[in-house]
């Protein structure tokens, strides 16, 4: 028995499509760049340490592909959290459905960037646990001097 | 490792494999490293209470893994400019996550040499989970 579902989708959600975000403060740092790399199983020491980085030409300790700093969380202060992911959806679960990170530039400890994330697609499916709801966002790091030097994309399946 | 260059690759050729265990250890360092702390990836009682059989590896490590594979490769003179992939199939915790990679194509755009990538993450029955493509720069002769 199929049973057609209501949308979760509002014309307020529909409406954020395509807006930009506030800037998030994202710190590039050197305990930040080591443990990313250590996570991922790295020996290169150009993401260790900063006289093997700069020996090898690089600014300073290298952030490993995929690492573009931690944003900046205060408690009790309001999260910046972007309005792509503050979306009123009914669905409690969530999974990541896939990452693509371009980079322009290559982004050093030391770096603080500025990540604009806006929403740029919904879509409704069924699957396997029932209605999802994929939400693709895009997000923009800009440096100090206001170059993008990365472009995440990602979906979130919530469902 | 000797350097790859430009010049030695051709359409087809795979990349070394990279495999990479991922017990509790490794989710809770990547926990920490990426900043995503969802149980789903630590907390059996969590994973199960969402109707996972078990806790499962990270989207963004196996992302993470398929940059690391192409950084190896491409060495001190290349640099991983974009690796794209999506989540398809879980992988479990305690479960191998091996990481490969064949050349698609070779091109020349703005003075660099790009390689263009199909990259995937195989789990140990070899069923792909997790599929994408990647661009490489590589270092000319």
């Amino acid at each position: 028995m199929t049973q057609q579902q209501a949308s979760v989708i509002t014309d307020e959600m529909r409406a954020r499509i395509g807006v930009e975000s506030e800037p998030v403060a994202h710190e590039v740092d050197n305990t930040g760049c080591r443990q990313f790399a250590r996570s991922v199983g790295y020996t290169d020491p150009i993401y260790f340490d900063e006289a093997a980085a700069k020996g090898k030409g690089h600014r300073a300790v290298v952030a490993p592909y995929g690492f573009l700093g931690h944003p900046v969380v205060v408690p009790g202060q309001a999260a910046h959290v972007p309005e792509a992911f503050r979306l009123a959806i009914p669905y409690k679960r969530v999974l990541n459905g896939g990452t693509d990170i371009e980079y322009l530039a290559e982004v050093c400890a030391g770096d603080r960037l500025a990540a604009t994330t806006k929403l740029t697609e919904l879509t409704e499916r069924e699957g396997k646990m029932g209605p999802m709801l994929i939400v693709s966002t895009e997000t923009a790091f800009r440096n100090k001097n206001g170059e993008t030097v990365a472009i995440q994309r990602g979906t979130a399946i919530r469902y | 490792m000797a350097q790859v260059y430009f010049e030695d690759v051709s359409e087809g050729q795979e990349i070394p494999k990279l495999v990479q265990g991922c017990d509790s250890q490794r989710l809770v360092l990547w926990a920490a490293g990426s900043g995503d702390y969802y149980q789903i990836h630590y907390d059996k009682d969590f994973a199960q209470r969402t109707g996972l059989p078990d806790r499962i590896t990270h989207g963004a490590l196996k992302h993470a893994l398929l940059g690391r594979l192409l950084d190896e490769w491409a060495g001190d003179g290349g640099r991983v400019r974009r690796v794209a992939c999506s989540y398809r199939g879980m992988d479990m915790i305690d479960k191998d996550v091996t990481c490969r990679g064949v050349v698609t194509g070779k091109r020349q755009e703005n003075g660099s040499n790009v390689v263009d990538l199909e990259v995937w993450t195989e789990d140990p029955g070899g069923k792909k989970t997790t599929p994408g493509t990647a661009v490489v720069e590589l270092p000319s002769k």
